[in-house]
């Protein structure tokens, strides 16, 4: 059975290299493994989403309308637009990190900060994580991404298919971010 | 060897290249093909550099491919317009080293201005068309599509998509070969396509299209899986996975890797097994064509939109009666999140500048960075058609406004790379006929929008070898431009911007104005910034929000007072400071 997982943040958060690492593992697990991203102009501050499927055998790069099983968000207004993805049943891991986009700053239109509100009650399945405060108090606020993934791990059960993750995201990530990295993971993965 | 790893189909056609021994290798970046190249440094044997465009890039690896070296010529798909005319004639000239050109298509237009569906150039171009579905297909077409474009004397268009070049699936590593020299001999009546050569040539062409032809009935990448024959479809490309997503095993499926020449006799054969053949890709009816030429009933395009990307549920329903699945709605809706420019980039001191003077001018744009100018708050783009468009369309654009007695001045504005790129012969005729026009040309030293490639104007080269800088504005200069004309200037010093727009508004004829300054996500530039970044000072803040109008991410609003939001990727710049008479922003080091 093909699982579906949607990635989704704001250009510079670290989405792809998430997706790198959980691909890494995929592959070793000995799993088809397709993932989708889009660069170019939508990296500029815009939502960033990457795709990714994993399963015995996987053939459409992309996901569609309702076929996601989880939806990880690095910011907490992207669960929401990206909650389209989302199929019955299925779940989301979000941080409840806040990113005010551009016309939010100019004032035309407003942030819903109670938007995870609503998202709760009507998902059900929603683990809210401060991943990018922890991040911050660990002394890198870009290892958010990792400790979501962190998280995203717990949640699949791929901490038990025998692969080292951490040896993974070793490999990844530049050597001088490693240890907030690994110290990240482990925060997330506890959360 | 055979090691299996992960691969985006940009990097996979990269690996292609290396395994098949090329030798030459040339780009003018763009989304989606802009990675194939960064990916090729790693092989140090194959001489890869960016060209200043796309029709540049593919006559040097004319030039190197006559001399016998594999080459490879990376493009978007609007980038293959630009090459198209060396391409036609090259197609006549033929193969001594094999040539293969990649045109990355966009369906969808994630990042690109127009949803041409480029296999049409195959056609035109008399070219061998491969089109793969997924990385490990990209890899190994590169290598077949050198075999064929030496084996047949013919050209090679790989043509891949967006989700092809940007998906990442599993590819099967093998060892590289040498990189293949052969010899260079000349040979006239080949390569000087004047007519009485190129008669001769045309017709050696529609020869080898024929053989080619021959070999696509028979082929590996032209497939049929038979099973069950009531429903059979053709595909290619990633559109093939889709067809399977939907699928799977319950029909029969022709599967076209090599879809120029057309396989008319597997095509035949695959119509007559099956009852039922729905035809599925993306973009213009290319194959639908082919199939329906060749008096065969189908569906196509009046099931399957031709606008658009491809994706398994517009398949399904398409050509299903099956439901989608159900999902969820919720009644809170998110704001927007358009693309921005960056904290601390330059163009926003231009376009803030821009917004002070918009009554007086109808500004003209281009492919770049500043592209993302056009929106709130500044709305500073009226046109934008193509690279070089900025500093061309102004041209045409005065002669109309005065037409009809309108006093505004054309403002035409593009980027260093673009500039090099085809703005240059537009300044040339700017400067020959003194338009009555303003070209702004943005330099921050780098090709900024798809993710920091070298240019002409940079001082390394795409292997990080020196080369030697070219100044645009000695460039500027030497079309013999009086001086005066000429307006260099900090885009983020107000006092300074603002002048030269003023100035280039009040005076006649033709005024170019070049902001200088750099990317700030340039690494070195981000490394001589450190820490500095601006705070603001809570209690001299009144709340008038003059720093919210320059609209940078880094600064947000909230209980009245300004602050800054984004403290890791504020710059420092000062831009918004400029704008606070309460001394309330300071710079913090």
């Amino acid at each position: 059975m093909t699982k579906n997982i949607i990635l989704v943040g704001v250009g510079g958060q670290g989405t792809i290299l998430t997706t790198k690492v959980l691909s890494k593992g995929l592959v070793e697990m000995g799993y088809d493994v397709k993932m989708s991203e889009i660069h170019g102009m939508s990296q500029r501050g815009g939502t960033v989403t990457t795709q990714l499927r994993y399963g015995e055998k996987v053939y459409a790069p992309n996901i569609g309308d309702h076929e996601a099983d989880l939806i990880i968000a690095f910011e907490k207004m992207e669960a929401l637009r990206a909650l389209f993805y989302l199929k019955k049943g299925g779940a989301i891991i979000t941080d409840d990190k806040e990113i005010f986009p551009m016309p939010v700053l100019t004032g035309e239109q407003e942030y819903p900060e109670d938007c995870l509100d609503d998202l709760k009650a009507t998902v059900g399945d929603v683990t809210v994580i401060k991943a990018a405060e922890k991040a911050a108090e660990l002394g890198n606020v870009k290892a958010q991404n990792i400790c979501l993934l962190g998280a995203l791990i717990k949640k699949l059960g791929l901490d038990k298919g025998g692969v080292d993750w951490k040896e993974i995201i070793k490999a990844t990530v530049p050597a001088k971010v490693v240890d907030v990295n690994l110290a990240a993971f482990d925060a997330g993965y506890n959360m | 060897m055979n090691e299996k790893v992960i691969m985006s189909g940009n990097e996979a056609i990269a690996r292609g290249a290396y395994e098949a021994g090329v030798g030459f290798a040339s780009a003018y970046p763009g989304t989606p093909s802009t990675e194939i190249l960064e990916n090729m440094p790693q092989y140090k044997d194959i001489d890869s550099r960016w060209a200043n465009n796309e029709k540049v890039a593919l006559e040097m690896a004319c030039g190197a491919q006559a001399g016998g070296l594999r080459t490879l010529t990376c493009m978007k798909h609007v980038g293959l317009n630009v090459a198209a005319d060396p391409l036609m004639t090259i197609a006549y000239i033929g193969s001594n080293g094999g040539m293969l050109v990649v045109s990355a298509d966009d369906p969808g237009m994630h990042s690109s201005q127009n949803e041409q569906d480029n296999r049409q150039y195959s056609k035109i171009g008399k070219l061998i068309l491969l089109e793969p579905s997924d990385s490990q297909e990209c890899k190994d077409f590169v290598k077949l599509g050198y075999e064929l474009s030496e084996k047949y004397d013919l050209i090679v268009l790989l043509r891949v998509t967006t989700r092809v070049c940007h998906s990442k699936s599993i590819v099967t590593l093998d060892e590289p070969l040498p990189k293949q020299v052969k010899k260079y001999v000349t040979n006239v009546e080949k390569r000087a396509m004047l007519p009485e050569m190129a008669i001769k040539r045309h017709i050696v062409v529609e020869e080898q299209l024929k053989k080619v032809e021959e070999y696509a009935n028979n082929c590996d990448i032209n497939k049929i899986e038979y099973n069950d024959k009531k429903v059979g479809i053709i595909t290619s490309g990633v559109s093939y996975q889709h067809a399977k997503e939907v699928f799977g095993d319950t029909v029969s499926y022709l599967k076209l890797g090599l879809t120029n020449p057309m396989p008319g006799k597997l095509i035949d054969e695959f119509c007559e097994a099956c009852d039922t053949i729905h035809v599925i890709e993306e973009g213009e009816p290319f194959i639908e064509t082919a199939v329906k030429a060749r008096g065969h009933q189908c569906t196509g395009k009046d099931k399957i939109t031709i606008q658009g990307e491809l994706t398994a549920a517009i398949v399904q329903t398409s050509l299903t009666d099956k439901p989608l699945p159900e999902g969820y709605t919720v009644k809170t809706q998110p704001a927007d999140r358009p693309p921005v420019l960056c904290a601390g980039c330059p163009h926003r001191g231009f376009f803030y500048s821009f917004t002070k003077f918009r009554d007086k001018v109808v500004a003209l744009g281009d492919i770049g960075c500043y592209g993302l100018g056009v929106q709130t708050p500044f709305f500073g783009e009226e046109m934008c058609v193509c690279m070089g468009g900025g500093f061309s369309t102004p041209i045409g654009m005065d002669i109309a406004l005065k037409a009809q007695g309108d006093t505004r001045k054309p403002l035409g504005f593009l980027g260093d790379s673009t500039f090099f790129h085809s703005g240059l012969t537009s300044l040339i005729d700017a400067v020959h006929t003194n338009s009555n026009i303003i070209l702004c040309l943005l330099d921050n030293s780098i090709t900024g929008m798809t993710g920091h490639q070298q240019n002409a104007g940079t001082e390394i080269g795409l292997m990080g070898n020196p080369v030697h800088r070219v100044d645009c504005v000695d460039m500027v200069m030497a079309t013999g431009i009086d001086k005066d004309r000429v307006h260099i200037v900090d885009p983020i010093n107000q006092e300074e911007m603002d002048a030269a727009l003023k100035y280039s508004i009040e005076n006649d004829g033709l005024q170019v104005i070049v902001t200088r300054y750099p990317c700030a996500l340039l690494k070195p530039i981000i490394k001589a910034r450190g820490k500095k970044h601006v705070e603001v000072d809570q209690d001299k803040c009144i709340g008038c929000k003059m720093c919210m109008k320059v609209a940078c991410p880094s600064l947000a609003f909230k209980d009245g007072k300004a602050y800054v939001d984004d403290v890791a990727n504020c710059t420092g710049c000062g831009l918004c400071q400029q704008n606070c008479k309460f001394g309330a922003i300071v710079t913090v080091e």
